[in-house]
């Protein structure tokens, strides 16, 4: 019986003028903006979160000046922190091992062209592996630094597909000057897409702390802790080492020790707020939508009372009629979810190709058939509910008076 | 014997029977006494006419001889069984099974075709989707309308419509076929190829009760005739069968006729 309602009520939506379907547009509208929402949003946040480099979960930064001061990390720092201080940091009980890391910015000249350059050191020894690990580093062609690579640099992925504004490709046996000294280019790494990562100059340390004249003044202390649970106990144990080592109060921290949780909820609560705001408007277009739904079931049974009077006459109950018009506003949402969902995974889809295209990210489109199985039983749900009031008045029709027309 | 046959008519069950019926409106201050105490009694294999002009009370009375209204007085029995008192749904299945509807404007569902329109009672009682169409397509097929099943009732004429409204008031099979002025839309010759259709389903057994304003047409067809008058039954005449007719009820009655619009046996 219940797909003879459905066939039924397909047939009268067939013959639905215009007028009907366009009441569907705020469903349409509310449907597509959460599908949309949802295959876009968490390629959004994987892609915020590839941009920050933010992959491994057992690694802590720290950084003089904190995330909120002005300029690269660590430059134009008046107190910046020291390689003493990252080997204190180092033989606390919670650490594993803390790197000191060092990011200049310099010259970098290469077929006749000049740009600036974002260089970063390469641990050496046992660091080195812990480095590439954390970042996941690998080379595209040629290979990775090695400990005694002095005046050899591995390039980010920009710089060998030329996005890097030298006219013409960076590949491995080739010379670049840094600060008008030549470097022989031995690799480039694999694309990361992340702008910070695929436009950086890899150089080993000793090298890049000559070049750059920096002294015992460390840019980021990266820190591995023991294992994952005793992230916090290590943060709480850097911040007060630092504390003490720099005479700081609590609260009044001239460093910031940041952890994997922390940078992602700093995304979460950006990407949140985006999608608190747009379930609200895609909230309200729902709505709207669901009182057209009602309009427009109002509406048609006013229209078709006389056929509500001849399907009572030939032995229609109440309850058929309630539920021909129940299914029939249940389909008008259902429709509509369909052509919301559509167009959410188009947008979805685009949406990621266009992100992909512009921050050179690889993100795919999240497509999950069960939440959009769910969206469109929602809908149906949607529209029929909201059908329920003229689905009943149209089966409270008198026969006699319903056949009047 | 035709004389003992219609005895034996003449004896059979009552199918429809109003007892003392009021239908009373309430218009305001005053009340419209629609249907004012009638009797009708409706034998089974019978074409009953019930004629009157407009205002008489004679859409009133079909709406309650058709179950389609409950009277505010007085009783009805459809069967054997009161349905005086019985809600809006059970009165839908009774009358979807037991009685089917001829209108004067065919009133067929503009977005069903054809054969849909002759599947929605069938539809309404539980029938499955299969048997609904093989019983759709033998009706008409026996209304002579087999080659426009797939057709919408805006495509077609004012007689081939009332085909269709015929075809879907034996769609469940019912023993009581209620016409409500059949011919009201049609031209003449039309109107009279859908009487004789109406009479050769009386002929096949069918009760016919037929409403009308033309009294040419409820004494040329109709065996027994009600006459109202503001409301109440003005007087009841009769009309012996033409041996016409009885011949073809004998035919019935020895099994030999082809019966019409007969629905193939279900289970």
């Amino acid at each position: 019986m219940i797909q003879d309602y459905f066939a039924l009520s397909f047939k009268n939506l067939k013959h639905r003028g215009i007028r009907s379907w366009l009441t569907l547009l705020g469903i349409f509208i509310g449907i597509m903006a959460v599908v949309s929402l949802i295959s876009l949003g968490n390629g959004l946040k994987l892609g915020v979160m590839s941009q920050f480099g933010i992959s491994s979960t057992e690694v802590i930064s720290v950084q003089a000046g904190g995330l909120n001061s002005y300029g690269p990390p660590g430059s134009g720092v008046v107190n910046a922190l020291t390689e003493e201080d990252a080997e204190a940091v180092g033989k606390l009980s919670s650490v594993e091992r803390a790197v000191a890391r060092y990011l200049s910015s310099g010259k970098l000249e290469f077929n006749d062209r000049v740009n600036f350059g974002f260089a970063v050191s390469v641990p050496d020894g046992e660091d080195r592996k812990f480095f590439y690990e954390t970042l996941d580093a690998d080379a595209e062609v040629g290979r990775l630094l090695e400990d005694g690579d002095l005046h050899k640099v591995v390039l980010g992925h920009n710089f060998y597909s030329d996005s890097a504004g030298f006219d013409k490709e960076i590949v491995p046996g080739k010379t670049i000057l840094l600060q008008d000294k030549e470097f022989e280019v031995i690799g480039i790494t694999e694309k990361k897409g992340s702008f910070i990562l695929d436009n950086v100059v890899y150089v080993n340390n000793e090298p890049l702390k000559d070049l750059m004249d920096i002294g015992n003044e460390v840019d980021l202390i990266v820190v591995k802790v023991k294992n994952k649970d005793l992230i916090d106990k290590a943060k709480r144990d850097i911040e007060k080492l630092l504390r003490k080592r720099r005479n700081v109060k609590e609260g009044e921290e001239d460093f910031e020790v940041s952890t994997p949780e922390s940078s992602l909820e700093t995304v979460n609560s950006i990407l949140g707020g985006i999608q608190a705001f747009i379930i609200v408007i895609a909230s309200m277009s729902i709505l709207v939508g669901s009182l057209g739904i009602v309009n427009t079931m109002t509406t048609s049974v006013l229209e078709r009372r006389k056929d509500i009077g001849i399907m009572k006459a030939i032995g229609a109950r109440n309850q058929d009629i309630f539920y021909n018009f129940f299914v029939e506003a249940g389909l008008m949402g259902l429709i509509g979810g369909i052509f919301g969902v559509v167009f959410g995974v188009l947008i979805g889809y685009f949406g990621t190709v266009g992100i992909n295209s512009f921050i050179g990210a690889s993100i795919k489109p999240e497509i999950d058939f069960i939440f959009i199985a769910l969206v469109l039983m929602s809908s149906f749900l949607i529209g029929s509910v909201t059908g329920i009031t003229p689905a009943m008045n149209a089966a409270q029709q008198n026969p006699v008076e319903a056949l009047r027309g | 014997m035709p004389g003992e046959f219609i005895n034996i008519m003449k004896n059979t069950k009552e199918i429809i029977r109003l007892e003392k019926t009021q239908k009373h409106y309430k218009m305001g201050e005053t009340t419209v006494k629609a249907v004012d105490g009638i009797d009708i009694t409706i034998k089974e294999g019978e074409f009953v006419a019930i004629m009157g002009p407009s205002g008489s009370g004679k859409s009133t009375s079909m709406n309650l001889v058709g179950s389609l209204d409950v009277p505010t007085k007085g009783k009805i029995f459809l069967d054997g069984e009161d349905i005086s008192k019985l809600s809006e749904s059970d009165l839908a299945q009774i009358r979807g099974k037991k009685i089917g509807f001829i209108f004067q404007s065919f009133n067929l569902i503009p977005n069903l075709t054809v054969k849909e329109n002759v599947m929605l009672p069938m539809m309404f009682q539980g029938t499955s989707k299969e048997e609904r169409e093989d019983v759709a397509e033998e009706i008409l097929e026996k209304v002579n309308l087999e080659d426009r099943m797939d057709f919408y009732p805006n495509q077609l004429s004012g007689g081939q419509q009332q085909r269709v409204a015929i075809a879907r008031a034996l769609a469940n099979d019912p023993e009581v076929i209620l016409a409500d002025e059949p011919t009201g839309n049609l031209d003449t010759k039309t109107g009279e190829k859908v009487m004789d259709f109406l009479k050769q389903l009386n002929s096949e057994g069918k009760t016919i009760i037929m409403v009308t304003h033309e009294p040419e047409l409820a004494e040329a067809y109709a065996e027994k005739v009600y006459w109202l008058k503001d409301g109440k039954v003005e007087k009841v005449t009769k009309k012996k069968k033409s041996f016409a007719i009885v011949k073809e009820e004998r035919k019935l009655f020895n099994g030999k006729g082809k019966k019409f619009g007969a629905k193939k046996e279900r289970g």
